[in-house]
């Protein structure tokens, strides 16, 4: 971890409250992130750490609550938005285009960047043809980044599992988020895979100095890795500090890790 | 052994990402372009123009649109035919109406006014998908059918609902015999599909696939619903309400709603399901498979029947051309789901790699 500088509050979420009909998947959550961080969200199953990854992209919204990001309140905005504001994520269930190749589906992180019209592109000489190009560049950057150059024009269909992650991730690296939401990218991985995708990670965090949100299982892998970490339980925090003080929580340990009572 | 890539390097992004990026196949696709426009007018005769070429190119643009909607964008739709209908009648409203009016204009406004209903008929879709959106797509269909059919004014108020376009002419050249018919059109298809080639890889086609891969990822990846499934109506509309006014223009000279009924909207459906959803040239191979075979049908019955020493009347001929095609539609859809571009393209790996197995 070197020479990375953790700055200033970049996304506060503040009181988020979220339900589903009757049933409260969020409650009067508070938590920061600070720009350049690591930051773990972890808890039992169900305790909401999707719930608030998606609070975060705007695929929920909340019903109370404000989100704010670099200063400006986005409680109300949808998807398309977080993706304009700089949010990228990967998913638990990894959310790939089946149909489309490896280099397609990291093309398709540029999209916001690219903005030669319709017409442009179906005369394709032209801007259409020097914005694809360029483009291409920095996705073929990402592509040796996270070392997937030899299945480039591969459907990600046909792809082991471990790599598809892998192509999730550099789907979203793609954008050049300042913030990067992580959904479980390593669940299901062998020990080696957990060890390459966590070098990917702190290696993004490191090199492009994007800031890390990811929620995670394994716990061995959070206390590493993470700067801090919050913890939830039945959609309520319960805990918030350094790996160390998450571990010394007696709430944190009674609800999840489960020390001897 | 002659279709080898070995020893080809791409020392440049812009080499990789060429339509045809091996040059076997570049001169393969020249080789056949050259022998459509060239050798086939000295082959051939009246009759396969009118009967099989002709339709062959209007329907492979037609199918080329559909597929754009449902292939790459994976909205389906049952109104093709519809948006046939709106462009051959509005193309024919541009052409009687304002005077000096071109054909080619017409028959390009005609596609322009098809997008615009498109776009209104596609709104849908932002709410409902799948089975609902089928509907509401068929929904567009009955309408148009209705329209054309009783309101007057579509059709420059001739009784019957019959309009005729006199002669096709382009740019002092009039489009008189069917050799020319069939050029007129081909050389529309060709450069509609290079159009088409250029969307679809290109970042509008990356759009329109992803939202029809996996919707939400989508626009969390920033791209917005909206606008790639109208976009992907507005094209595909585009594309089906030229093939529409060739058709009318071209094709039939004369015609009435009947030409565009829903007959029309499962055949092109059909096209493209058989050809290969997502692919440029299964929309070609679909048009090929649903124009030719029952027309090849027709004529290899009586000669096959005359081989087992079989009179077989041309009642009998109609039957068995029905049943067959239908039985070689559900052996495509088994055998191959996703349709002869499938198989072309599976083919062409193995023989890259030909004799090895790996």
């Amino acid at each position: 971890m070197s020479g990375r500088k953790i700055g200033e509050v970049i996304l506060d979420l503040k009181n988020i409250t979220l339900r589903f009909g009757g049933v409260t998947a969020l409650e009067d959550i508070s938590f920061d992130v600070r720009e350049h961080e690591v930051r773990a969200i972890i808890g039992p199953n169900g305790a909401g750490k999707s719930s608030m990854l998606n609070v975060i992209n705007g695929v929920y919204r909340p019903q109370e609550g404000d989100i704010i990001l670099r200063g400006e309140h986005h409680a109300n905005m949808d998807s398309y938005g977080a993706a304009k504001a700089g949010l990228a994520r990967t998913f638990q269930n990894i959310a790939l285009f089946k149909g489309m190749s490896v280099l397609d589906n990291i093309m398709t992180g540029r999209n916001l960047k690219m903005k030669a019209n319709l017409l442009q592109q179906a005369v394709w000489f032209g801007p259409a043809q020097r914005e694809e190009l360029e483009h291409r560049e920095k996705v073929e950057e990402i592509i040796d980044f996270l070392e997937i150059q030899h299945i480039r024009k591969t459907p990600v269909g046909r792809l082991p599992y471990g790599l598809q992650k892998r192509v999730d991730l550099a789907r979203a690296l793609a954008m050049e988020p300042q913030i990067l939401l992580l959904d479980e990218p390593m669940a299901g991985m062998n020990v080696e895979e957990k060890q390459d995708m966590s070098r990917f990670i702190l290696d993004v965090n490191d090199q492009f100095g994007t800031t890390v949100v990811l929620i995670e299982h394994d716990m061995g892998v959070v206390m590493d890795i993470s700067d801090r970490v919050v913890v939830l339980d039945y959609g309520k925090k319960i805990g918030d500090g350094t790996p160390d003080e998450v571990r010394a929580n007696p709430d944190v340990i009674s609800a999840y890790l489960g020390a001897s009572h | 052994m002659f279709y080898r890539e070995n020893g080809q390097f791409k020392t440049s992004y812009e080499k990789d990402q060429q339509v045809f990026s091996i040059p076997q196949d570049r001169w393969a696709i020249f080789a056949i372009i050259a022998f459509a426009f060239i050798g086939i007018p000295l082959l051939v005769d009246e009759y396969l123009f009118r009967a099989i070429l002709i339709p062959f190119v209007i329907l492979s643009l037609a199918a080329l649109g559909v597929n754009i909607l449902v292939g790459y964008c994976g909205q389906i739709t049952l109104g093709a035919g519809a948006f046939m209908a709106i462009g051959a009648y509005a193309g024919y409203n541009f052409l009687v109406r304002i005077s000096g009016m071109p054909t080619l204009g017409a028959i390009l406004l005609g596609g322009l006014t098809a997008a615009v209903v498109g776009i209104v008929f596609g709104a849908p879709s932002l709410r409902v998908r799948g089975l609902y959106l089928a509907v509401a797509t068929l929904a567009a269909q009955f309408f148009w059918d209705w329209a054309f059919l009783r309101i007057k004014w579509f059709t420059n108020d001739s009784p019957s609902g019959s309009v005729f376009v006199a002669d096709v002419s382009l740019m002092g050249w009039t489009v008189n015999t069917a050799a020319e018919k069939y050029l007129f059109c081909l050389g529309i298809l060709v450069v509609f599909s290079l159009l088409a080639k250029n969307m679809v890889r290109g970042s509008i086609g990356r759009q329109w696939m992803a939202i029809r891969d996996m919707d939400v990822a989508a626009t969390v990846i920033g791209i917005r619903p909206m606008y790639a499934k109208l976009s992907a109506f507005a094209v595909s509309s585009f594309y089906v309400g030229v093939a529409g006014a060739l058709w009318g223009f071209v094709h039939l000279g004369s015609w009435e709603p009947a030409a565009f009924s829903i007959d029309r909207s499962f055949q092109l459906l059909f096209m493209v399901i058989i050809g290969g959803m997502g692919s440029i040239v299964g929309s070609f191979f679909g048009a090929a498979f649903i124009v030719i075979l029952p027309l090849f049908l027709n004529q290899m019955l009586p000669v096959v029947g005359g081989l087992f020493g079989l009179d077989v009347s041309i009642a009998l001929v109609s039957h068995v051309e029905i049943m067959i095609f239908g039985a070689l539609i559900i052996f495509f859809l088994i055998v191959e789901p996703h349709g002869i571009a499938r198989l072309w393209s599976t083919g062409r790996e193995k023989l890259r790699l030909w004799p090895f197995p790996h």
